[in-house]
């Protein structure tokens, strides 16, 4: 006992490794500790009878520590392991420091209820979803950023995306709404992939000079039915064009307005079309397709018809 | 003087130069006269390769002219065409895999069982840019609706979402106020796929940008080779409905590139074109000097090209990891995790 007063004085005033000094209060970093902060009746290095509470992997045990004892340290610490049940585990405590100091006793059953409360939450916590927080090595960050802008320039998107359509365009996906015969018009992007131009297009200026012997109008596409219902007056007269008789005497007159056409056709400029509205209803796209400015005699000396753009 | 120290690395070039006695530029000490050298050095080089590319084009053109194939030419190397072969490419004709399609989860999708119902929500955090980036998926998607996301667990919305019969569900993730992340739960029993989001523009920061009708839109998904970009892309297609209203002509694409897939919504339009295109050289006829320099180098054709002018936003994500079954980060079966170890190689993509 005299030299827990030794041991007092010695720790208080000149060094104790355990003691934390803070502005208002000092408090004790030692693992056995009841209260956590430095008093006299809190030291366990002053006090050589003493007990605590300690958890371990989230079991209480209680630890006492005696005179008799203060030989050994190794035998130091007497370790009592404390019921589950908080109720049981406040009768060991009673038990076991029965005729101890109050102060001891009162420590004891305020730093179980303490920690039992804090391992309820703790596992309380464990159910329930955690958010994981990942780090962001700030080299991975930066090569990501740089493969992206790389990835972004090696796919030509803008291209890619026209050219997609287009593919779909051709491939009929789209069905009547477009009036573009296709087949003879080829994609830019398609010639461009392809072996040497001069191949190509060589074909295609063997096709033009063709002589082709069509009838007055260029009836190519299906929905030419409103244009038909345009010219129902004169559609008695259509029927007969198609005869061998009027087609071999339009002969003449016809090629001269196939080439007429041919030239028409290569100095059209793209017509009007309204690319920016924002409309809630969807622009008429179907727009009435190009036709030749084509004039048709007819035999018998009937009204002369045209076709407008 | 003593022996010179030879350097071990020197190449046969260096070797060349050295006994022919001629000093290599980086031995010479003198900045100025050094960088003189490397110009005279640089100035070869651009020499010898705008000879190489006359005597290119003049071959090609003499076989042209004599009616042979010219010699092919060399295709420069990407990244693209130097990828790591992938043994799980998926192939259009291939029967399991059709027969995968049939029974997965997004069959009922493509089987235009249901329309597809949308839901959004953010993580805890909804900053600002968050609920704008939102605001605008919203318009581009049909059929899609925020709920905000309170205190429940992911787990709980996603129950909440099925009995709402919903099908997809996107949650955003966002760090530092800034949304970074994208998880996209397919829902009756969908995988569940997470990705970095990065690069998002939204529409009034595009120049030129345009206001998107409400028409269906149609759906591109470009580049998705592999079984897992396949199943990747038809996990996009489940979002947006199956008939799309191709008057409206609006695009939605997404398109992978090394990894990294580029949303884009567009409106586009096809017009008629006139390009001017080299003239063809026709074999024998008018190849001497005089007339073909009388021949006119150009000639006009008529094209149809696609215009687009982009709407709505623009981001770029990136698969971190699709886990099949519905969230569930712990006990979930993951089909791909991405792994740091996975970047090591440059020529390797999985999607």
């Amino acid at each position: 006992m005299q030299s827990d007063e030794v041991v007092w004085q010695v720790i208080n005033h000149v060094h104790c490794s355990f003691k934390a000094k803070m502005q208002t209060q000092n408090f004790c970093r030692n693992e056995y500790n009841v209260t956590g902060l430095c008093n006299r009746s809190s030291c366990p290095l002053a006090n050589s009878r003493y007990s605590t509470i300690r958890e371990i992997d989230g079991t209480l045990y209680l630890y006492m520590k005696s005179i008799e004892r203060s030989h050994a340290p190794k035998d130091l610490w007497e370790r009592v392991k404390l019921p589950r049940n908080y109720g049981k585990a406040l009768e060991t405590i009673d038990k076991h420091l029965e005729h101890w100091p109050k102060f001891l006793v009162h420590k004891n059953k305020q730093r179980l209820t303490k920690m039992t409360q804090y391992l309820i939450r703790m596992r309380k916590l464990a159910l329930k979803m955690k958010r994981k927080l990942v780090t962001m090595p700030a080299k991975e960050v930066k090569r990501e950023k740089r493969r992206e802008a790389k990835a972004l320039t090696a796919a030509v998107l803008d291209k890619s995306i026209e050219k997609e359509l287009l593919q779909r365009l051709q491939s009929g996906t789209y069905g009547d709404i477009y009036n573009f015969p296709v087949k003879e018009y080829e994609k830019v992007l398609a010639m461009e992939e392809m072996e040497p131009a001069g191949e190509e297009s060589e074909e295609e200026e063997e096709e033009e000079p063709e002589v082709e012997y069509v009838e007055g109008y260029e009836m190519e596409d299906e929905d030419e039915d409103d244009a038909m219902e345009d010219f129902a007056q004169g559609a008695n007269r259509m029927p007969d064009s198609e005869d061998d008789d009027g087609e071999q005497s339009d002969e003449d007159s016809d090629e001269s307005e196939e080439a007429d056409l041919e030239a028409s056709l290569r100095s059209k400029k793209a017509p009007k079309v309204p690319s920016k509205r924002s409309q809630a209803t969807p622009v008429p796209v179907g727009r009435k397709k190009r036709r030749p400015h084509v004039e048709i005699e007819y035999e018998e000396e009937r009204e002369m018809e045209s076709s407008h753009v | 003087m003593g022996k010179r120290m030879r350097d071990d690395e020197e190449d046969a070039g260096e070797v060349a130069l050295r006994k022919a006695g001629m000093k290599l530029p980086s031995n010479i000490k003198n900045k100025h006269k050094r960088s003189a050298e490397y110009a005279k050095v640089r100035a070869e080089k651009i020499k010898e390769k705008k000879q190489r590319i006359k005597a290119r084009d003049t071959a090609e053109r003499q076989a042209v002219e004599l009616g042979e194939t010219p010699p092919p030419r060399q295709v420069p190397k990407t990244i693209e065409n130097t990828r790591e072969a992938d043994e799980t490419v998926a192939q259009p004709d291939d029967e399991e895999l059709q027969v995968d399609d049939g029974v997965d989860e997004f069959s009922g999708h493509f089987a235009r069982a249901q329309m597809p119902k949308l839901l959004i929500t953010t993580s805890q955090e909804c900053s600002s840019p968050t609920r704008k980036f939102i605001k605008e998926l919203l318009t581009v998607i049909p059929n899609a609706t925020f709920y905000k996301r309170g205190s429940y667990d992911l787990k709980q919305i996603v129950k909440f979402a099925k009995n709402r019969d919903f099908t997809t569900m996107f949650v955003v993730n966002e760090n530092r106020k800034q949304p970074n992340g994208l998880l996209m739960i397919a829902l009756p029993e969908g995988p569940t796929a997470h990705f970095k989001l990065s690069s998002i523009k939204l529409s009034k920061k595009i120049k030129g940008h345009g206001k998107p009708t409400s028409h269906m839109p149609e759906l591109l998904l470009n580049n998705f080779t592999t079984r897992l970009g396949h199943r990747v892309g038809r996990l996009f297609a489940s979002v947006f409905p199956q008939d799309p209203q191709f008057r409206g002509r609006r695009a939605v694409t997404f398109h992978n590139q090394r990894d990294f897939i580029f949303f884009r919504h567009h409106r586009y339009i096809f017009e008629e074109k006139e390009i001017k295109e080299l003239a063809p050289v026709t074999i024998g006829v008018n190849s001497d000097k005089k007339s073909r320099k009388a021949a006119p180098k150009t000639v006009k054709k008529n094209a149809v090209v696609a215009r687009l002018q982009e709407c709505g936003p623009r981001f770029t994500l990136k698969l971190q990891s699709l886990q099949s079954g519905t969230f569930d980060s712990k006990y979930g079966e993951y089909e791909w995790v991405h792994k740091p170890d996975m970047d090591t190689s440059r020529r390797r993509f999985f999607l």
